[in-house]
């Protein structure tokens, strides 16, 4: 092992697109692992044609949505619909330990990669497929991603006002959950083989991934009828627990005060108004009976400093308030700069641009972004030559036969949201 | 209770002694999920989390809680505290054949107690310590107080998420925040692991949930930076930043009896121009959306449309929606490519015919209860080694107090008495 890579040496073959799937590769690599993305120039992941786009011009290399999950990887164009684009791949499973898939079930079976075909070329291969119903039952081929997934797994019920139509989840929340779960199952696997040789299949569902992030009211359905149902910014069991407005344009504090000392504290800091002496909010049960009332007294408070004086007051007092920062904030936040969240790697295309670090540090063996993601092909000679050991006149075949892609393919407008 | 064979599980034979508090055990209950020995250690008297709800017939007891219950699923528990010489000491003989100790405090907290990291890898320079905080174990915030929703705010991943007229909003009244923080503990628990296979050598491993909670701004530093745009609320859809202006699509629609999921498309993006299509089609059959009829999505320049036309066509397509029922909408979708899928209740997803034929749901035995319950399982599948099943339920306050205390420490009876007593256990 060089250095201190924990997964050096590691090979993934990585033919999962869009977020999950290749998350999990991301995760790898930025510990280390060599991964290989596999792409095709005619039919582009869709995170390549998400916008905003490099300077407004639209290309499949120049939008950073695309960018996201691929850090430390390299990339190559083959199309696998073509027999040889097949034999180039097979080749790439030969060399991994481990292949992703998050193609619609049957896909990867069309091209000769499924597991078993994989199994077939090395057999102690570690194989992971995600998608977001899983391989078999009747929803399998729904084709949707983490909104869809996030949708069905019951979050949007959830979320928004009592009142109103359910929220949208903005991002694919799902689509940070099922990762994890995956990355756990892979590395025992590779811990498994380390120890008996074998290899193992993995079928993940990413909505049931979502599901265990909404246990507890599962359970409380199953065993008391209950439906869940959307309360805003309020908890169950807690008040005051919301966002309330300050002083600036559209600035927003969170409170939130669990316990009686909290409430104490709260009641000094915001200066001990009449309002927190009446009866109607001495308590926890008064509180939750007038928490309209409770909301807009605090509101009256708030609007009169900004959030960042909130949230110091309140921490100083032992009060948990936090400010609602913008991704204009997030990029300037001190915390996230102490832990180096944000790593600028310089792309070919779209420059020196944003990407997100592990969440975890290890005190021995720290990740390390060092590679922007691949513009699509961008590793084909290295890929090609170095790993894969074609000679010149092999990927000039392949080149002329359409098997190796190049920009000459992709669509001609990609002007995507 | 039946231990499931070392060899028959993917962590069979690694320990865990499991300090997390709150929604932070989400972390020990993967590992415990798939065979790992999880040892949860609580205060004596129980761990605070089992008086957080939703109950057991609303019954609000420590042994009833369906939040410690999901969430400590597959785990032994002992009590113990460890602030005294005592209980630290017995902590610290445990520490010596554990593979993992797992923690949520305050930083600084298991320093002080004389039981951070390098007091442990001093005893056992296998250990991984895994400390999972809201911003990490150092830093201008890292002794912040904070709870879920003010956790989300601060990671920059609240501010848009409202109605274009309400206050920004939280992710559900669950702990997401801790939750995923947790989740994504384990999985940088397990790169330690795979470390210390390759060389012996255990580490640190300082989980921030305000990172992984970061990872839902997804390019909007990026955008930011671009384009100065803050979107402000997304509602039942989404904004999109492109040059001309913004542009919203609505992704939620009300139907006849709830709402579902839709996003229509164009361009580039090959499935949503096919869901967008097929669509139409299935309006038109009922004599709806007959202007969109010759639209072709695929030429569709989603970077040029104006609002006012989008808005026409969503608009369209969303009153042919308004007439059908979800089950009706998903039928049709499903058979059709259309990306379209009911935004289901908590009772929906439950009776979700997908999850079943899965085999998604596993009965876990609550003798104590006189009845077994069915919990969410795993949502991976595998090969090669059985399938997941629960080892057992959540433990009940100090369960196994004998088995770990006496069977395998030898303390006596007697010596148990004693530190029950003085409060060490």
């Amino acid at each position: 092992m060089k250095g201190n890579k924990v997964f050096d040496g590691l090979k993934v073959a990585d033919f999962a697109w869009v977020a999950v799937g290749p998350l999990v590769g991301q995760l790898l690599a930025s510990f280390g692992a060599t991964v290989v993305k596999v792409e095709c120039h005619r039919y582009p992941d869709m995170i390549r044609v998400v916008g905003p786009f490099k300077d407004g011009i639209s290309g499949i290399n120049r939008g950073p949505f695309g960018t996201l999950p691929n850090a430390n990887k390299y990339g190559i164009s083959l199309d696998i619909n073509k027999p040889r684009g097949q034999e180039v791949a097979k080749k790439l499973v030969a060399w991994a330990d481990l292949v992703s898939d998050s193609m619609t079930p049957g896909t990867m079976a069309k091209w000769g990669l499924d597991y078993e075909s994989c199994r077939k070329i090395k057999p102690d291969i570690i194989y992971y497929s995600t998608t977001m119903m899983g391989q078999h039952g009747p929803l399998n081929r729904f084709a949707g991603y983490g909104l869809q997934g996030a949708a069905y797994a019951g979050f949007c019920e959830l979320t928004g006002l009592p009142d109103r139509e359910p929220l949208t989840m903005v991002t694919p929340y799902t689509d940070l959950i099922a990762p994890q779960y995956l990355i756990v199952c892979v590395i025992a696997a590779l811990l498994r083989r380390r120890k008996t040789g074998k290899g193992m299949y993995f079928d993940q569902s990413q909505v049931e991934a979502g599901i265990t992030c909404l246990a507890p009211l599962v359970l409380d359905y199953v065993v008391n009828q209950r439906i869940a149902s959307r309360m805003g910014s309020r908890d169950p069991y807690v008040a005051p627990h919301g966002t309330y407005p300050c002083r600036g344009v559209d600035r927003w504090v969170a409170i939130a005060v669990s316990t009686h000392q909290e409430w104490r504290a709260f009641c000094q800091v915001i200066g001990e108004p009449d309002w927190t002496k009446d009866p109607k909010f001495a308590t926890l049960l008064a509180r939750k009976e007038n928490e309209d009332e409770l909301d807009r007294l605090i509101g009256e408070w708030t609007k009169d400093y900004t959030a960042e004086q909130i949230m110091a007051m309140m921490q100083d007092a032992g009060v948990p308030a936090g400010v609602v920062e913008t991704w204009e904030d997030a990029g300037n936040d001190p915390q996230l700069k102490h832990r180096e969240h944000f790593n600028f790697l310089e792309h070919k295309e779209i420059g020196r641009h944003a990407y997100h670090s592990p969440a975890f540090k290890l005190s021995k063996t720290p990740a390390e972004l060092r590679k922007a993601s691949p513009c699509l092909g961008e590793d084909n000679e290295y890929v090609y030559q170095e790993i894969l050991g074609l000679s010149d006149d092999e990927i000039a075949e392949l080149l002329a036969e359409g098997a190796i892609t190049t920009e000459a393919d992709a669509p001609a407008t990609i002007s995507g949201l | 209770m039946g231990e499931q064979q070392n060899s028959e599980t993917m962590l069979g034979g690694y320990r865990a002694l499991d300090l997390t508090q709150g929604a932070f055990s989400i972390c020990g209950k993967l590992m415990g999920d798939l065979g790992a020995d999880v040892i949860k250690i609580e205060r004596p008297g129980g761990d605070r989390t089992r008086n957080i709800g939703p109950f057991y017939k609303d019954i609000p007891d420590p042994e009833k809680s369906l939040f410690w219950f999901f969430l400590n699923l597959n785990k032994r528990s002992i009590t113990l505290d460890i602030e005294t010489d005592e209980g630290s000491g017995i902590f610290k003989r445990l520490v010596q054949t554990a593979d993992f100790v797992l923690e949520s405090f305050q930083p600084g907290y298991m320093d002080e107690l004389g039981l951070g990291y390098g007091l442990l890898e001093d005893i056992n320079p296998a250990i991984i310590m895994t400390s999972i905080t809201p911003f990490g174990q150092t830093g201008p915030y890292a002794h912040y107080k904070v709870k879920d929703m003010i956790g989300t705010a601060m990671s920059g991943a609240m501010h848009y998420f409202r109605y274009l007229d309400s206050p920004p909003l939280r992710l559900t009244p669950l702990p997401q925040f801790e939750l995923l923080g947790a989740l994504s503990g384990a999985a940088g628990s397990m790169v330690a692991l795979y470390y210390r296979e390759l060389t012996g050598a255990g580490q640190h491993v300082d989980v921030s949930c305000q990172q992984i909670a970061a990872g839902n701004i997804m390019h909007g530093i990026d955008v930011w930076e671009w384009m100065k745009v803050a979107f402000r609320g997304m509602g039942p859809g989404q904004f999109a930043a492109r040059p001309t202006g913004l542009l919203y699509t609505r992704m939620i629609f009300p139907c006849k009896d709830g709402y579902v999921y839709f996003m229509a498309g164009g361009g580039a993006q090959a499935g949503l121009v096919t869901s967008s299509k097929r669509l139409v089609e299935i309006a038109n059959r009922d004599g709806m959306c007959l202007e969109l009829k010759d639209l072709d999505w695929s030429q569709l320049d989603m970077g040029a449309i104006a609002q006012e036309e989008w808005d026409r066509i969503q608009n369209s397509l969303g009153d042919f929606i308004r007439t059908k029922t979800k089950q009706e909408l998903f039928d049709e979708a499903i058979a059709n490519d259309v990306i379209l899928i009911p935004t289901t209740s908590i009772k929906d997803v439950v009776e979700s015919p997908q999850f079943k034929s899965r085999e998604f749901w596993v009965e876990v035995d609550h003798s104590e209860l006189g009845e077994s319950i069915a919990y969410p399982g795993f949502p991976i599948k595998w090969t090669e080694l059985p399938p997941y099943r629960p080892q057992r339920r959540a433990p009940l306050i100090g369960e196994h107090n004998s088995d770990i205390y006496e069977a395998e420490l030898g303390f006596s009876k007697e010596e148990l008495v004693m530190l029950k007593v003085q409060g060490v256990i």
